[in-house]
């Protein structure tokens, strides 16, 4: 590996940017250098995607400086990073699926001929030359939805590359929803773009990835660079104990529970192309967490828990009794129930008032023959309302004039309601503000002491070494470990979540 | 309670309303009187139901387009069933318009519920089969007032204490429909079904379901307003309450009814169905063409959207501890 090139291509210093109430990026440096991969390390929420966008002029720095071949530079918009050479390839495709490969490749910036309309020909031509470099095999005029996957994130690489300008390539989580051959013509394709001088930035989870095409790293904690040098140099317990090695500073409010008998038993429970083989069991008042990188399949089987989705194989069991959800309202009647991860979008019904947003899954248990017990509905609303200390001028309201943190509370309050015996939380403090975790953590605390079985599906290290008795370790699709919390840190985790069990091995 | 149940859109449209019969009444002073106020909701009575009808189906984030022509057919039925067997006591023929119309307006729900077609392909669809089925049936014959029984016109027309029953099943339709949305569990999830169809299957609630008893129910409203069409205009014919459903639409929108779903109140939708009703009885009698109508009905549908649209916005999350009011 040819690593020591002295003349970078781009330089940040001192990166800061800061939203109301968290400091997402703190004097971050970066360096990238032409024909060298970079790889850009660190946890969910670390800060990268939030560097990623500033690289890519969607977010602007509050401090900080950017130089671009020696020359400062700004990229107040999107368009303008594009100019200047920056192209990024985002984990999910954005990309147009009724579009051709062409259309798609000049979106935004087409080309155009001297009457001022769109130069096709010329827009082809261009086309085939990149494509040659890439994929000769993938005909321009091909709309994008007949495509695979990993072909539509060539089209992805090849439109960055359609700027000729183009100096450095982002590249976030290229592989995540790839194929192992797909992988490596991925693999290919970088060595093309080193070859030619790009600098590329590579985000990824993936330890084996990183050693196989990075030549240099940086790690991120909490919105810092916490190090950086060469890949040649480092090994994968270096990069992990960087990656996490911090003590959990956050004081949960768990109350110790002497668990009692087994409430929920799973066995064997597959899908046929999203998990496999999962078995664990549940204890009465235990909090169990669920811990994976982003699409390991632990919302799957949540879901399947719960009804959504049908598993192929396997045994649900509740108190020892066989359960086979096909609907939600099933696994409900069972006991089971589901706080989803996008609280917009699956929890709360915004434009209907608290009360009924919290009686929605007991409409069977508050009405006889159909017809609602409005007095009932008041009670059961303004008990929960109580528990979970909401803020609401009065139990009428909208919940969409709610804060955020009293949405979720309404979303938790609105399963209470049904008496679960399990109750699924899946990404419980995503996107919620300090105060509010520590609110919806010590609630979660209190629910087990009551003796309510909590699963807890998270991406957060300190939440699950925080809050969970057990650990559960997903990892595509399938189980990678269960662990005790007293057993286990945080890089034992992380090295069962990411594959990299050599060390025991060893 | 009360404060909630006016919510302050509809006791704004009722203040539109009661304006504009004091502009008419400035002019025609005639127009505002008991007797002629009485007749103008005995005439808006079948564009009432019918909107909550429609209200029904939208609250769920569909549109039935069919409405019309499902009034045509089950209206066409029952004046041939007349025709042909006057012995059918009016009763049994009015089970039955409810019975078909009922049925029409499963077929629709079936569609959207089953195979997950939109609703706005499914109602166009069947909007020209049913009203295409009417031409079939009756050849494209008139079936003339002198061709039904007696019985069969009285109906909407005999006079119960001052209001013709016309305006009482108007009124009944209104009532149970209200109870319906507001005490019961179908009528519950018809809001979150449209308010959001996520949400609402994660809560056991089966949207497309609730989407078919919308439109079951709409279906059954219709057919009843199909017999009473036919039976106080007393003729049926192919062409009848054609372009009707735009009314039904134009009402709801008026209204406050959110086209997006899981938005809107049953005032709203008499309070909107009303105001069309008198903006078309009234401008005859104030002397401005039937023409300005459609123009007068096109610029309040803008209106109505902007306010809405003005008033759905945020003034802000609720946030500070000091607004909290425990109960």
């Amino acid at each position: 590996m040819n690593a020591a090139s002295p003349k970078p291509v781009l330089e940040m210093r001192g990166i800061a940017k800061s939203f109301p109430g968290v400091k997402a990026l703190e004097g971050v440096d970066l360096t990238l250098y032409p024909g060298q991969v970079t790889a850009l390390i660190g946890e969910n929420g670390a800060g990268k995607s939030t560097l990623v966008k500033i690289l890519t002029g969607v977010y602007q720095p509050d401090g900080g400086t950017i130089v671009l071949d020696g020359t400062p530079v700004l990229f107040p918009t999107a368009e303008a990073a594009m100019d200047a050479g920056v192209s990024a390839i985002h984990q999910e495709t954005v990309l147009f699926d009724e579009l051709s490969v062409v259309e798609n490749i000049f979106v935004g910036h087409q080309l155009t001929n001297r009457f001022g309309l769109l130069d096709w020909p010329a827009m082809r031509a261009r086309t085939r030359a990149i494509m040659a470099n890439i994929d000769p095999d993938i005909d321009p005029d091909t709309r994008l939805k007949d495509l695979g996957i990993a072909r539509k994130h060539l089209v992805a690489i090849a439109r960055a590359l359609s700027v000729e300008a183009t100096k450095i390539v982002i590249m976030d989580e290229p592989t995540a929803a790839l194929s192992y051959k797909e992988v490596e013509d991925l693999y290919e394709i970088v060595e093309r773009l080193k070859g030619q001088g790009k600098a590329i930035l590579f985000i990824s989870h993936k330890f084996e990835e990183i050693f196989r095409i990075a030549d240099r790293y940086t790690v991120f904690r909490d919105g810092k660079p916490v190090g950086d040098g060469l890949v040649a140099e480092a090994d994968t317990n270096k990069l992990i104990s960087m990656m996490v090695g911090r003590t959990v500073e956050h004081i949960f409010p768990k109350i110790e529970v002497a668990p009692g008998g087994t409430v929920l038993e799973v066995q064997g429970l597959s899908h046929p192309t999203e998990f496999a083989d999962i078995s664990f069991s549940l204890r009465k008042g235990e909090i169990l967490g669920f811990y994976g990188l982003v699409g390991a399949g632990r919302s799957e089987v949540m879901q399947a828990l719960f009804g959504v989705t049908h598993p192929s194989a396997g045994t649900i069991r509740i108190e020892g009794k066989t359960i086979q959800p096909r609907t939600p309202i099933q696994a409900i009647d069972a006991g089971i129930v589901y706080v989803p991860e996008e609280r917009g979008r699956q929890g709360a019904v915004t434009a209907l008032p608290i009360f009924q947003n919290i009686t929605l899954p007991s409409l069977a248990r508050i009405s006889r023959h159909g017809f609602l017990d409005l007095a009932k509905e008041f009670e059961i609303t303004r008990h929960y309302a109580a528990r979970l200390d909401l803020r609401a001028s009065n139990l009428s309201q909208d919940v969409g004039t709610l804060s955020g943190g009293n949405q979720q509370k309404v979303v938790i309050g609105k399963w209470l309601a049904t008496e679960p015996k399990v109750i699924i939380l899946d990404e419980p403090t995503k996107g919620i503000d300090v105060g509010s975790k520590s609110a919806v953590h010590g609630f979660m605390s209190e629910l087990a002491s009551q003796g309510l079985s909590v699963i807890m599906v998270s991406s957060e290290l300190p939440e699950i070494l925080g809050m969970a008795d057990r650990i559960v370790v997903m990892r595509e699709g399938r189980i990678a470990g269960t662990f005790d919390r007293s057993a286990v840190d945080a890089e034992e985790l992380v090295r069962h979540a990411t594959g990299n069990t050599a060390k025991e091995a060893a | 309670m009360m404060a909630q149940f006016l919510k302050s859109r509809d006791v704004m449209l009722a203040g539109v309303i009661l304006l504009l019969l004091v502009g008419i009444g400035i002019i025609n002073p005639r127009f505002v009187q008991p007797g002629n106020l009485v007749e103008v909701f005995n005439d808006s009575s079948i564009l009432i139901m019918v909107a909550l009808a429609q209200m029904l189906v939208i609250l769920t984030k569909c549109i039935d387009l069919s409405v019309s022509a499902n009034i045509a057919l089950t209206g066409m039925i029952v004046a041939m069933l007349n025709f042909y067997y006057p012995e059918i006591p009016v009763a049994a023929l009015i089970a039955i318009a409810i019975i078909a119309g009922g049925m029409l307006g499963a077929i629709n729900g079936l569609f959207i519920w089953k195979l997950g077609i939109p609703s706005i392909v499914v109602t166009l669809g069947t909007m020209s089969v049913y009203r295409g089925s009417v031409f079939l049936l009756s050849g494209g014959a008139w079936i003339n007032a002198h061709q039904m029984s007696d019985a069969f016109k009285a109906v909407p027309r005999t006079v119960i204490l001052g209001l013709p029953v016309l305006g009482w099943i108007g009124i009944l339709t209104v009532l149970l429909i209200a109870v319906f949305l507001k005490m019961t569990r179908l009528g519950r999830s018809l809001y979150a079904a449209g308010g959001n169809p996520t949400a609402a299957v994660y809560a056991g609630i089966d949207v497309g379901r609730s989407r078919f008893y919308a439109y079951t129910i709409g279906g059954a409203i219709a057919g009843l307003a199909g017999y009473l069409w036919v039976s106080r205009y007393a003729v049926a014919y192919v062409e009848i309450a054609q372009g009707f459903e735009l009314d039904t639409v134009a009402a709801c929108v008026i209204g406050g009814i959110s086209i997006a779903g899981g938005i809107g109140s049953v005032v709203g939708g008499v309070l909107g169905a009303l105001f069309l009703g008198i903006v078309k009885n009234a401008l005859p009698v104030i002397h401005i063409s039937p023409f300005w109508q459609m123009a007068i009905s096109g610029a309040v549908i803008i209106v109505a959207v902007v306010i809405n649209a003005r008033s759905e916005r945020k003034v802000g999350r609720l946030i500070l501890k000091e607004a909290q009011v425990h109960a």
